[in-house]
């Protein structure tokens, strides 16, 4: 049975004539100590779809399972980073993390919840920003908080929805290598939302691509058996790397309308990658 | 160059306007305006109440900071019971359309509702002048907490309530580690602003009720015609005032730079 299973799940906003249908047909099966990346077009209802499966959105029909059971509600089953890092301003990083903590684990004595809250920031390596505040923190620190607080509820499921979004280059190859090195350490299953292929391609077990909306859906899944650490310079010269990302582009922009028809069928290797950027 | 401004700015200017404002008080009293006292007079009929500010000579008779004291005692009993009333109140505002369509008008109406019209209905309904006057101060000064909590409530960003609700945090815990912080920069405005009306509204509750105070002792004055205290209480009700307004504000800023 797969960890987390999404079944036939369509989602709209608005009502009558004013109604968009934003997911449709939405089919994902996701299994234990894997990490997938789905990426898609801005506005395509990535977010709608992590909101779903966390729980905060419920779905207009289908089902969402996760572990066999129908996903009603958010749990601390399923971490969640939030693009904008949602940390609260008036905490410390440590108070952040704690908040999470002492809700989850009620049963347990002060010091073990501290000390269990000060390992996760341990490691995301904030140790020496323990007592600052979220608006004395960089981007990419906040970011780092987010995902501290996420594992630190121990979840059977890790759902990040654009975590590197809002950062800038050199940041985001950090922030990607360290979520590489925590999500080699624990196996955590991991879905994260990106717009970026490459990072898709650096980090993912599988690439699902969403497709443009409206009414957008999952297009098949491209499975990354590159090795390893990934070395995201060698990456850039590996065949395999090009091949999965010609797919995944072909893909994404196969299903856009307005690129549909002005483009020819992409070439399944040596894509400027400028081109790339631009167009996803 | 850049100090000469800055004490230009903060010192001469402000001088300049007092000397111009105090110029036209004495030309007021020599002129058209015979029963005003100069500010000579003023002064010199004042200045015991203002050199032995703790006296206590007989219950109308006493320093002005005394009097102040007793004010200040009133208006935060009243204060105090204010803030019980409208934070509440906020909260159901900002929580809740349902509250918010069923009391919302009746809200409105009673807000513009002056001081001077609610202490009559304070004596009937406490028959004692000060539980009155602590009505009134708490009905006429809680109207600013409300509005601005239900406001601070309703702009809680969304971002928030999802970690709440990710987390499963229980309604008390979402309430005093979230609602209540984020809300709590726009709650001080409210704070703020009825801090001042409660200010406002002790002058009219003392004159009416005679609590000794320092509003109780501007009207006694005017009755026994020594119209110099009636421009030291004055002068006092606004140094009171300005001095508390100008501490709510910084603790305000203070709490902002945190919470932004």
């Amino acid at each position: 049975m797969p960890l987390l299973e999404l079944s036939k799940v369509c989602k709209g906003f608005g009502y009558n004539g004013s109604r968009v249908e934003v997911l449709k047909d939405i089919n994902l099966e996701i299994e234990q100590g894997e990490f997938v990346a789905i990426v898609g077009y801005s506005g395509a209802g990535k977010s709608t779809l992590i909101s779903m499966i966390a729980g905060l959105l419920a779905p207009d029909s289908g089902s969402l399972r996760l572990e066999g059971k129908p996903i009603t509600r958010p749990g601390p089953d399923r971490g969640v980073v939030f693009q904008n890092y949602s940390l609260l301003p008036w905490k410390s990083v440590f108070g952040n993390i704690y908040l999470a903590v002492d809700q989850v684990f009620p049963d347990w004595t002060k010091a073990n919840k501290t000390e269990h809250a000060e390992r996760y920031i341990e490691m995301v390596n904030l140790t020496p920003a323990r007592n600052k505040r979220p608006n004395e923190l960089s981007g990419g620190m906040r970011q780092r908080v987010a995902l501290a607080r996420a594992l630190a509820v121990e979840p059977r499921i890790l759902l990040m929805d654009e975590p590197l979004g809002a950062l800038d280059a050199l940041t985001r190859a950090t922030l990607q290598d360290e979520i590489e090195r925590i999500w080699r350490r624990d196996q955590k299953t991991v879905v994260m939302i990106t717009n970026d292929v490459d990072e898709g391609i650096l980090l993912a077990d599988r690439i699902v691509p969403l497709s443009h909306g409206p009414r957008a859906t999952l297009g098949p899944s491209v499975e990354v058996n590159l090795p390893r650490p990934r070395d995201r310079k060698a990456m850039n010269h590996d065949p395999r790397f090009q091949k999965i990302r010609a797919e995944v582009i072909h893909y994404l922009l196969g299903s856009n309308p307005r690129i549909r028809r002005k483009t020819a069928p992409i070439p399944a290797f040596d894509v400027p990658l400028g081109l790339v950027r631009e167009a996803v | 160059m850049k100090n000469f401004r800055f004490k230009f700015d903060w010192v001469v200017l402000p001088a300049i306007g007092l000397a111009l404002v105090l110029a036209i008080w004495s030309a007021s009293s020599e002129t058209w305006a015979g029963k005003l006292p100069s500010p000579g007079q003023t002064w010199d009929k004042s200045k015991l109440y203002i050199t032995e500010p703790f006296a206590h000579r007989g219950v109308q008779d006493q320093g002005i900071v005394r009097f102040t004291l007793y004010s200040l005692i009133l208006v935060a009993k009243g204060y105090a019971l204010a803030l019980l009333l409208g934070v509440p109140l906020g909260f159901c505002l900002g929580l809740s359309d349902f509250f918010t369509r069923t009391f919302d008008p009746i809200f409105q109406i009673l807000r513009p509702v002056s001081p001077l019209a609610w202490l009559p209905l304070g004596l009937v309904l406490f028959h004692k002048n000060e539980p009155a006057a602590i009505f009134t101060i708490a009905i006429c000064a809680m109207w600013p907490t409300v509005l601005n909590t239900a406001v601070g409530v309703r702009s809680i960003p969304q971002d928030y309530l999802n970690v709440a609700r990710v987390l499963s945090l229980s309604r008390t815990r979402t309430l005093f580690s979230v609602l209540l912080p984020a809300a709590l920069p726009y709650m001080f405005t409210g704070f703020r602003l009825s801090l001042g009306i409660a200010w406002l509204v002790i002058v009219a509750a003392e004159m009416l009720t005679g609590i000794p105070g320092v509003g109780n002792f501007l009207y006694q004055e005017y009755n026994s015609g020594i119209f110099e205290h009636i421009l030291l209480c004055i002068i006092t009700i606004g140094i009171v005032g300005f001095a508390m307004d100008r501490i709510m504000s910084i603790v305000e800023n203070n709490l902002k730079r945190v919470f932004a």
